[in-house]
């Protein structure tokens, strides 16, 4: 019988743990969020056009309250829906 | 000074050198009060999320500038407003890094950028792939975990069959 410290290697150790969620725009140093570029924004709102919330987006609340304001703009400009259903 | 940064949208029904005059009146305008023109971007036709005016579609102009003061902005937008080839606009302030960033933009450097935030994208994309696996293996491990005890087992049988053929 093999000794037992190589089975630990069958089962994957981190398949219990949360990943971390990060703040994408602290990570990767961008401070502006341009309400001109929608296609970007598509990525923090939900199929119907909904702002997506920080719990699932990751952002740092100050990067999140720019999000959200890049994103009401972008509406204003016809750039983004107001409502709609099967957005992406 | 302050940074300024002023978007419309100019009617599509009209005929092309129509629009341009309309974009040239209001970049006329700024100057004539003052301002400095940082830049004139020209984002062309593009089709609208909703129609406006029963339009679907319209021509997007973004103009940025640098005023001494704002109190002229006011009265641009209320021309704007009275002006019935303008569809919609949006004044915005900038601040210091919105006036890095349309530097950066105009510079063609944002480019990598969004290649980073592509980048970021695929990663997102690996992860929930590698979530799955994870799902999977997690569904799998009651087996893999007694495999190693079936293992040997098997691997005794065909040495004892081997043994018994000899």
């Amino acid at each position: 019988m093999a000794s037992r410290d190589d089975i630990k290697f069958l089962s994957n150790p981190k398949i219990g743990q949360k990943r971390k969620k990060y703040c994408r725009f602290r990570k990767f140093g961008i401070k502006y969020i341009d309400y001109k570029d929608p296609d970007f924004l598509m990525q923090f709102v939900n199929e119907q056009g909904k702002i997506l919330p920080r719990r699932i987006t990751g952002n740092s609340l100050k990067y999140q309250r720019k999000v959200a304001t890049a994103v009401k703009r972008a509406r204003h400009l016809a750039m983004l829906p107001y409502v709609t259903d099967l957005l992406k | 000074m302050k940074n300024y940064e002023v978007t419309f949208i100019v009617d599509p029904v009209l005929s092309g050198e129509e629009i341009k005059a309309t974009a040239q009146t209001y970049v006329d305008h700024l100057k004539s009060e003052g301002c400095k023109i940082v830049h004139v971007d020209e984002m062309g036709l593009r089709q609208m999320a909703y129609p406006i005016n029963k339009r679907t579609s319209g021509v997007y102009y973004c103009t940025e500038f640098e005023a001494p003061n704002g109190e002229f902005i006011d009265k641009m937008e209320l021309a704007l407003r009275r002006d019935e080839r303008i569809m919609r606009f949006l004044t915005v302030k900038l601040d210091k890094y919105g006036v890095k960033y349309n530097e950066d933009k105009r510079a063609g450097r944002i480019g990598k950028v969004t290649k980073k935030k592509k980048a970021d994208d695929s990663k997102k994309d690996d992860r929930r792939d590698n979530r799955r696996d994870d799902r999977r293996d997690r569904d799998r491990r009651p087996s893999a975990q007694k495999q190693p005890s079936k293992a040997p087992a098997k691997a005794a049988a065909p040495a004892a069959a081997k043994e018994e053929e000899e």
